[in-house]
């Protein structure tokens, strides 16, 4: 019974926060391409700068949160979203516009985001400095342990607040955003940009309002990315960058262009993550006497070390372009 | 008769290549007028110039009198302004249904709050906006179609979808580039007859480029002829086939 405890606090607890932060990230990104029709690098620099500003906000009002009993953190989290927001409209008027009207290819755009990505790389390193930083200013990380009514089953389920928060918030993303795709006239606007641009501007759709309205999507849902994942481990000016592989594999897996399969891309990723790394040892070592003798088990089952976790994103990329090239749900490109 | 489209002094370039030369053409209110011209003569440019998909390098355009030169193509929807496209264009991800319902401008669904807040009143806009596709894509032809996507219609569907398209919003003038081309001569019959309901009865102004004379000759009454970027002649049907000038630009000199 204690192993199966193991394995949801490791696997399935793990893999949803894992694949939570992957998902909301790869819409983000899918979003982006699906109008713009380029990958932009820039992005989990983008959810750095999000949980940058959490920071900010929260090293300025510590206090802010206690009063109605919520992580400060969480409550600058809305604030946060409109500032990464404001900064991804900004990016995109300096930057990306200016190309766009020359009529660049899409791999110019490609290579100014990568731009963009070291910059704010750099500005973020220069006010933030380069070590790691707990978004808990004020507050106390609280961790729940839940006991299981079991015969046996000593060790507890663990779950930390900021969990719960991400799985919650998660949720509501994946529902506002089904809703504002498929309901609004300006979700339903940025559809048809993604399917034909000319048409859609020939129907009376302001291209640059649908440009805009995903750069604003794209920013908040950043900003939720980064900092639910500061708030799980600790905020570090390069965290967020060293998911960009994963966040982009998640958006490929899932089909280029498509919301709901970039959800669906990041828990697929997230588990492969997790499922990888976990030592199997521990789920099978009740068993040891059912097996022939000459069947022992290794110390570690794991399928790989935790420290080449980063290859199974890259394993599953390529596993798809293989074999389904547009992905779960079928996407636009590629 | 007033003016409803004034191209006034129209000059567009491509790189070095001059495809619109001091261009002016006038279209009357409620007019089917059509354009035509040989190949290069820069119908589908002086076209795209009027809908907003270009800008002129110099010239003024006018729409019912308002100059509208600087203006993105949406903003021309906005104002009545609507075009099909030569090689037909669709939103191949949604059916022939949602296609023609995402034209309307204008519902609740587009401010954000609504959508979230309001369902009731974003779906009674919503039903409203479905009935009147669903009578255009009955006036239309298209009935059997509605639920496929866009993008599995034939080329001939897909033109008569771009008519649909023209009819889902309260338009003072549509352009049709070469609506007739791919569309087999039972539906052109179709379209045709719609063209002219739609004109007689909605008044609706059309500028019709097309090769097909015969639905020139049918429809179209003045006739632009357009070569080398500017017009050569203009006139009725008949004067333009008598035309010796005409026959030698657009038939060959060994049609004459």
């Amino acid at each position: 019974m204690n192993e199966l405890v193991f394995f949801i606090n490791n696997v399935v607890i793990a893999g949803s926060v894992t694949g939570s932060i992957y998902a909301i990230g790869a819409i983000g990104v899918t979003l982006i391409f699906s109008i713009m029709r380029f990958a932009h690098f820039a992005h989990a620099d983008m959810m750095t700068f999000g949980a940058f500003m959490v920071l900010l906000l929260t090293t300025a009002f510590p206090a802010a949160g206690t009063a109605i009993g919520v992580p400060t953190a969480l409550i600058m989290l809305p604030l946060a979203m409109v500032l990464t927001a404001l900064l991804a409209v900004g990016i995109d008027k300096a930057f990306y516009k200016p190309l766009r009207a020359f009529g660049v290819k899409p791999i110019v755009m490609v290579i100014g985001s990568l731009g963009v990505t070291l910059m704010l790389q750099g500005l973020i390193r220069l006010f933030a400095g380069t070590g790691g930083q707990s978004l808990y200013v004020g507050d106390r990380k609280e961790i729940f342990r839940l006991g299981l009514p079991f015969e046996g089953a000593r060790a507890p389920i663990v779950v930390t607040e900021p969990q719960l928060y991400l799985f919650v918030i998660t949720i509501a993303c994946v529902v506002a955003l089904a809703l504002f795709l498929n309901r609004s006239r300006l979700g339903k606007a940025m559809r048809a940009m993604s399917d034909n641009p000319e048409l859609a501007q020939a129907s009376g759709i302001n291209t640059n309002t649908i440009v805009a309205v995903t750069w604003v999507i794209a920013g908040g849902l950043a900003a939720i990315a980064g900092t639910l994942l500061s708030l799980d481990v600790t905020f570090k000016p390069d965290l967020s960058f060293f998911l960009l592989l994963p966040i982009f594999a998640a958006a490929i897996v899932g089909g280029v262009g498509h919301p709901y399969g970039a959800i669906a891309g990041g828990f697929v990723v997230g588990f492969a993550e997790t499922l990888a790394v976990f030592n199997w040892n521990v789920l099978l070592r009740p068993f040891q006497e059912s097996f022939p003798a000459w069947l022992e088990l290794p110390s570690n089952l794991a399928f790989v070390g935790t420290e080449y976790k980063i290859v199974v994103p890259f394993f599953i990329l390529v596993a798809i372009l293989v074999w389904r090239p547009t992905g779960l749900f079928k996407g636009k490109v590629i | 008769m007033t003016p409803i489209i004034e191209v006034q002094r129209v000059n567009k370039a491509f790189g070095g290549l001059k495809v619109i030369n001091d261009c002016s053409i006038q279209v009357e209110k409620g007019s089917i007028t059509g354009m035509i011209g040989p190949n290069g003569a820069g119908k589908s440019t002086l076209f795209n110039l009027i809908a907003g998909a270009l800008t002129p390098d110099s010239g003024h355009i006018l729409l019912d009198g308002e100059e509208i030169t600087a203006l993105p193509a949406d903003a021309r929807f906005h104002k009545g302004l609507l075009r099909t496209f030569q090689i037909a264009h669709e939103f191949g991800q949604m059916s022939a249904l949602e296609n023609l319902m995402m034209v309307p401008p204008h519902q609740a669904g587009e401010r954000l709050f609504a959508t979230w807040f309001k369902p009731g009143l974003v779906r009674r806009e919503e039903d409203e906006v479905r009935r009147r596709a669903l009578e255009v894509i009955d006036f239309v032809g298209l009935h059997h179609v509605r639920n496929e996507l866009a993008g599995n219609l034939s080329g001939g569907q897909k033109k008569l979808l771009e008519l649909g398209r023209t009819m889902m919003t309260d338009a003072k003038v549509v352009l049709l580039d070469e609506i007739a081309a791919g569309v087999n001569r039972t539906l052109l019959g179709d379209l045709m007859g719609n063209i002219e309901r739609l004109n007689r009865e909605m008044g609706y102004t059309f500028l019709v480029i097309e090769h097909d004379m015969e639905m020139i000759a049918r429809l179209c009454d003045p006739v632009i002829v357009l070569a080398q970027g500017s017009v050569m002649v203009e006139g009725s049907i008949d004067e333009i086939q008598r035309n010796p000038e005409v026959i030698e630009a657009y038939f060959g000199s060994d049609a004459a």
